[in-house]
């Protein structure tokens, strides 16, 4: 299974904190992850998680680009952070 | 001697006093500490704020942070550096950020704690949600923080 969390403006936009993912060859990789997705998921979705400043996160690592996903990976999908 | 390294992420308050003895190792090595505190204000973009809600990725937060922590040490000669961030309701006023340094000399421990501080703002998966009289929002990241830790890339 993979673990993807989504945070901050991109959570309630979705509607959505975590979800699981089958770990299977539909999902190898950040981009393909995505697209799998926004495809079961519809527009809202796709307009979130493909909006220019979203940033993807891999195993608790800011990932710029693709990178390949393995079983019990642990995704994020969030938007530019504003600590400090 | 390598750097005291520590990062705190937690809804209580902090004490500066205690924060800042914290930072020295009783070697008499130290020849100053240099720290920022960051307050929560009450107002932002000409909004008023009356609470501030801080929402973090738990693991990520703590690991991303000790990074800079580790970074910085390999830029300066550090004894030690921490830092304490809060998350959850804060109020304007209340203490939300803290960086403390401590180095042989001033150089290294101002240089340090302002790279800390602008890699934080950037790097730390940390988001801000005001709520005030115009209802609540999504605080924007500013390009102006991006920049400043751009400006430490191009230094490397």
């Amino acid at each position: 299974m993979l673990r993807v969390l989504f945070f901050g403006r991109l959570r309630e936009e979705l509607g959505c904190g975590e979800i699981e993912v089958i770990a299977d060859d539909s999902c190898r990789d950040l981009d393909a992850l995505q697209a799998q997705l926004c495809a079961a998921n519809g527009e809202r979705w796709t307009r979130a998680l493909g909006a220019a400043n979203t940033i993807r996160a891999l195993n608790q690592v800011m990932v710029s680009g693709n990178a390949p996903l393995a079983d019990g990976d642990e995704v994020a999908f969030f938007p530019p952070v504003t600590g400090g | 001697m390598k750097a005291l390294l520590e990062v705190s992420v937690q809804e209580s308050d902090f004490d500066l006093r205690i924060l800042q003895g914290s930072l020295l190792r009783g070697a008499a090595e130290e020849g100053g500490v240099a720290t920022f505190t960051g307050y929560v204000r009450g107002s932002n973009d000409q909004r008023g704020v009356s609470t501030l809600l801080l929402e973090h990725y738990p693991g990520m937060t703590e690991r991303s942070i000790l990074a800079i922590l580790e970074e910085s040490a390999e830029r300066w000669p550090l004894l030690a550096a921490r830092v304490v961030h809060r998350v959850g309701e804060l109020a304007p006023g209340d203490q939300i950020v803290w960086v403390g340094v401590s180095a042989a000399h001033r150089e290294a421990a101002f240089a340090a704690c302002e790279f800390i501080m602008d890699y934080l703002k950037t790097r730390a998966p940390f988001w801000k949600k005001e709520r005030g009289p115009q209802g609540e929002h999504w605080v924007d990241a500013r390009d102006s923080d991006s920049e400043r830790a751009e400006r430490w890339q191009a230094q490397q």
